[in-house]
């Protein structure tokens, strides 16, 4: 008995050992499987930083350029837009950008670097779509009459300000998310790295 | 003993787990199978090296459906040129191995699992033609056997144009090719293949569709029911003895060790070997000398230009000599027939074996000099068959291709009589362990 | 007898196996020496790109060679606004088509395709792109002996000079020297081959490395399984 006993030990400390061995080696052999769904060279270099020039961008206006596959608006906004802002502290949710949809250098009240320039990715936090531009105050875009200017998504009706903060009482949870970005020069923005290399 | 279903149902200890295996026992027979198939499943004690490669088959199989999955996220089947003038299926391949994350070692490892699996499977027959396996009552278990071992090779022919390299298209150009030799459909059915009047985009994608999804389907029914039947007539064995015979009081056979935990442990071993020979391929020659992965695989298909010389990959290339050793039409038929026939014969006749072997014993242990002298002109000849079929065709190769050939049909067709008339000893009570 | 079958059996093959092979120079290896690589890059960029591209080969890539991103995008980034991009043809394919009669090959995976044989592909393109002689009966002027009637003129020429063949000896000769002596200009393509070499399979040191890796883990693995498989056999007699 003692001596059986004794085998089994050895058994069960062989069979340990090869499952930890053997085990260590499926989990390491699991690792090519799994990293080959990440985005490929190929995705990572469409992903690539993209540089913008701004120079030409007019005060009120506002540009798209492509970044991850992703619309990412540049607007220009005038004095007008951004005195919109402080008056909408109470319509919208998250008026202290506390929620982490943009890089802290952008936590501030016009959620950008220079506060005429809003550097945002232009999809709605909602389900995906992409809200479009009604600028205009009041009525004249088929807003209602106490509009102040801003974005609303066409699918789902979420509305956003100048700053992309989403109003309150919308389906969209959180604001427009400012990806990371970074001045080149003055009128060089570089967008999808800032200098901490993110 | 095998595939026996009525072994009783497991019985919780009260612990959750055991309460969970009773629960699904109940429902479905997870003991009976466990039990049937490994625990209690008695294997010969005698088996030697041979039988390490039918686990190891199963295992290139597992390596070739996974690696083979997670490459196909990525392959795009697709004739047609990029911006860079090169062709889609051939450029998304080097995707695979340049920006594919680790999708250079998936792929090295589905390139050189195919030729590994090849290897084993040839291996594996070979130990069913050295100690008799396919035998009676084993027929049914060697005939899936063949079955597999046809499906393989469709699999490897059409896995092999999706890179749409220059070896890929020639290949598939005269294999498909091969075809319009049958007289009268012949043309059309190589048209109809092809779904295209050259090897071309509508080619790739059925191949495509076949060789990751036909084939593997067909592939693993084949392989569950190869291995229900061995396990419902109990395994042969290098004394090629019957271990059934004689049982204990309990039923089970004196010279059978339940396959779990004895062939378990012994098969691990194996694998572990058998994976440390493949990674060397796979780390320090991907390209297997250039049989493995052909040189001239690495330029685009190019419809206008055959390569200098065109040879099948390895495994095919016995098959291929034997083609191209018939060089004589006969009854108005011409040569090219001839040659599908003898080739496509080659093949078959493995499924004849059960009933062309009439020696009183199974293992080559037990047998004449006749018989080891056939089996050893059979497996010369088709080395060199396989040797000839990668050579550019020369006056002397099929000379000697002709007489290999000869032999090769010789080994199968003169059995009936030489297996017969050989000498013998007869065969001890119970297996040997040596 | 089965000895003399088997005698019997492989001498024609042996007969066949001699045949004549083209002779080969061995290429000097220089993988992992990025020195050489980075001087055959920048050869490769200088003197290929403008009519072949190595379009699967991005230019990134190239910090497997010890350049850093900045390096390759001052120096080296001539087809490409991004570093991430592959290496593209300086030139139009189709124009390419009506100068040469054929576009010229894409050469990412030439040292791959070259292999043969009689040799590894490094050393068929180290020998090809030596052998180029005037001959004025082509329409660029140049042929080769290893590649014969070939349509690319020699563009190192004037780093090579000009060899002719003699047709008695069958050897080229340096008829008019070049800016390089023939050791330096050995070097020289010595240092492009290695890095079509490298491009055709940037990670082959990681190969070599992990499998080392690999097998030293299977050897392990291989001890204690084999350990467990004899504390298992102990019970069979």
């Amino acid at each position: 008995m003692s001596k059986e006993n004794k085998v089994d030990c050895g058994r069960r400390r062989l069979i340990v050992a090869t499952a930890a061995v053997g085990g260590a080696g499926a989990v390491a052999a699991l690792v090519p499987f799994v990293a080959s769904m990440l985005p490929s060279e190929r995705a990572k270099a469409a992903g690539a930083p993209v540089e913008v020039d701004i120079s030409k961008l007019e005060p009120g206006q506002m540009m798209t350029v492509e970044w991850r596959g992703k619309p990412v608006w540049i607007i220009n906004r005038t004095k007008d837009m951004l005195d919109t802002l402080p008056k909408l502290a109470d319509a919208v949710a998250d008026p202290k950008s506390e929620k982490e949809q943009q890089p802290a250098y952008c936590q501030n009240e016009t959620r950008s670097i220079k506060p005429e320039v809003l550097v945002a990715v232009g999809i709605c936090t909602h389900l995906g779509c992409s809200p479009s531009a009604k600028f205009k105050h009041g009525a004249e875009e088929g807003m209602s009459g106490d509009w102040l200017g801003g974005f609303l998504c066409p699918c789902h009706g979420s509305t956003f300000d100048f700053a992309g903060r989403v109003y309150k009482a919308k389906p969209a949870p959180t604001n427009l998310e400012v990806p990371p970005h970074m001045y080149l020069s003055d009128t060089r923005i570089l967008i999808g790295e800032d200098k901490k290399g993110a | 003993m095998a595939a026996n279903t009525n072994f009783e149902k497991y019985k919780s200890d009260g612990s959750i787990g055991g309460n969970v295996l009773e629960w699904v026992d109940a429902r479905f027979p997870a003991t009976s199978m466990w039990k049937g198939h490994l625990s209690e499943y008695y294997a010969p004690k005698n088996f030697n090296f041979w039988y390490f490669f039918g686990s190891l088959a199963l295992l290139v199989l597992v390596l070739q459906i996974v690696t083979g999955i997670f490459l196909v996220m990525h392959f795009k089947p697709d004739a047609s040129l990029n911006a860079a003038g090169v062709p889609v299926a051939f450029a998304s391949v080097e995707y695979i191995m340049r920006d594919v994350p680790w999708g250079w070692l998936i792929r090295y490892m589905h390139s050189t699992g195919a030729s590994a699996f090849f290897i084993v499977v040839f291996l594996h027959m070979f130990r069913g033609m050295l100690y008799g396996s396919y035998r009676k009552p084993r027929e049914l278990i060697w005939l899936f056997g063949v079955g597999i071992f046809l499906c393989l090779m469709g699999e490897a022919f059409f896995g092999y144009l999706l890179p749409w390299g220059q070896m890929s298209f020639w290949g598939a150009q005269v294999i498909v090719n091969l075809f319009s030799a049958i007289p009268l459909i012949g043309p059309d059915l190589s048209v109809w293949l092809r779904g295209d009047f050259v090897v071309g985009d509508a080619t790739l994608n059925r191949f495509f569709s076949f060789h990751v999804i036909a084939m593997p389907l067909v592939l693993i029914g084949l392989v569950a029911a190869h291995i229900l039947a061995l396990h419902e007539v109990g395994s042969n064995n290098p004394d090629g003895v019957e271990i059934k015979k004689l049982k204990d009081e309990n039923g089970h056979p004196l010279d059978g060790i339940p396959f779990h935990p004895y062939y378990t442990v012994k098969d691990i071993v194996g694998v572990v070997v058998f994976l440390m020979v493949f990674s060397c391929v796979v780390f320090f020659a991907p390209e297997g000398g250039g049989y493995f992965l052909e040189y001239n695989n690495f330029i685009p298909a190019d419809p206008l230009k055959t390569p200098p010389h065109i040879a099948p990959v390895w495994y095919f290339t016995p098959f291929y000599s034997i083609l191209r050793a018939m060089v004589w039409p006969i009854l108005g038929l011409d040569a090219k027939f001839w040659g599908v026939v003898a080739m496509g014969a080659s093949v078959v006749i493995f499924a004849f074996l059960p009933w062309l072997d009439r020696s009183p014993v199974k293992s080559i242990r037990y047998r004449g000099p006749i018989y080891k002298t056939f089996l050893t002109l059979f497996v010369i000849c088709f080395v060199i068959l396989g040797y000839l079929g990668t050579q550019p065709p020369s006056y002397w190769g099929e000379k000697v291709s002709q007489v290999c050939s000869l032999i090769y049909f010789g080994f199968f067709l003169l059995m009936p009589w030489y297996s017969k008339v050989d000498k013998y000893t007869p065969e001890p009570e119970r297996v040997t362990m040596k | 007898m089965k000895k003399l079958l088997t005698a019997l059996l492989f001498a024609p093959l042996m007969a066949l196996a001699s045949g004549a092979a083209v002779h080969l120079d061995k290429a000097p290896d220089v993988s992992g020496d990025n020195a050489a690589l980075q001087n055959g890059a920048k050869l490769f960029v200088n003197y290929c790109l403008n009519c072949h591209g190595a379009s699967f080969m991005r230019y990134n890539r190239l910090t497997g060679i010890g350049l850093t991103e900045q390096q390759i995008k001052d120096s080296l980034l001539f087809t490409a606004d991004k570093v991430g991009e592959p290496m593209r043809v300086a030139i139009r394919p189709d124009e390419a088509k009506q100068w040469f009669g054929a576009t010229p090959p894409d050469l990412t995976l030439i040292a791959r395709a070259r292999a043969s044989e009689a040799g590894p592909g490094a050393d068929w393109l180290y020998t090809y792109l030596r052998s180029f002689y005037r001959d004025d009966k082509r329409p660029t002027g140049w042929n080769n002996v290893v590649f014969e009637n070939v349509g690319m003129p020699h563009i190192l020429w004037e780093l090579q000079g000009q060899q002719v063949l003699n047709h008695e000896t069958h050897k080229l000769e340096l008829a008019v020297p070049g800016k390089l002596s023939a050791a330096e200009y050995d070097k020289q393509i010595a240092d492009l081959v290695g890095f079509l070499v490298y491009i055709g399979e940037p990670v082959s040191g990681l190969r070599k490395q992990l499998g080392i890796a690999v097998l030293l883990f299977l050897g392990v693995l291989f001890v204690v399984a084999y350990a467990l498989k004899r504390e298992y056999w102990k019970d069979v007699h």
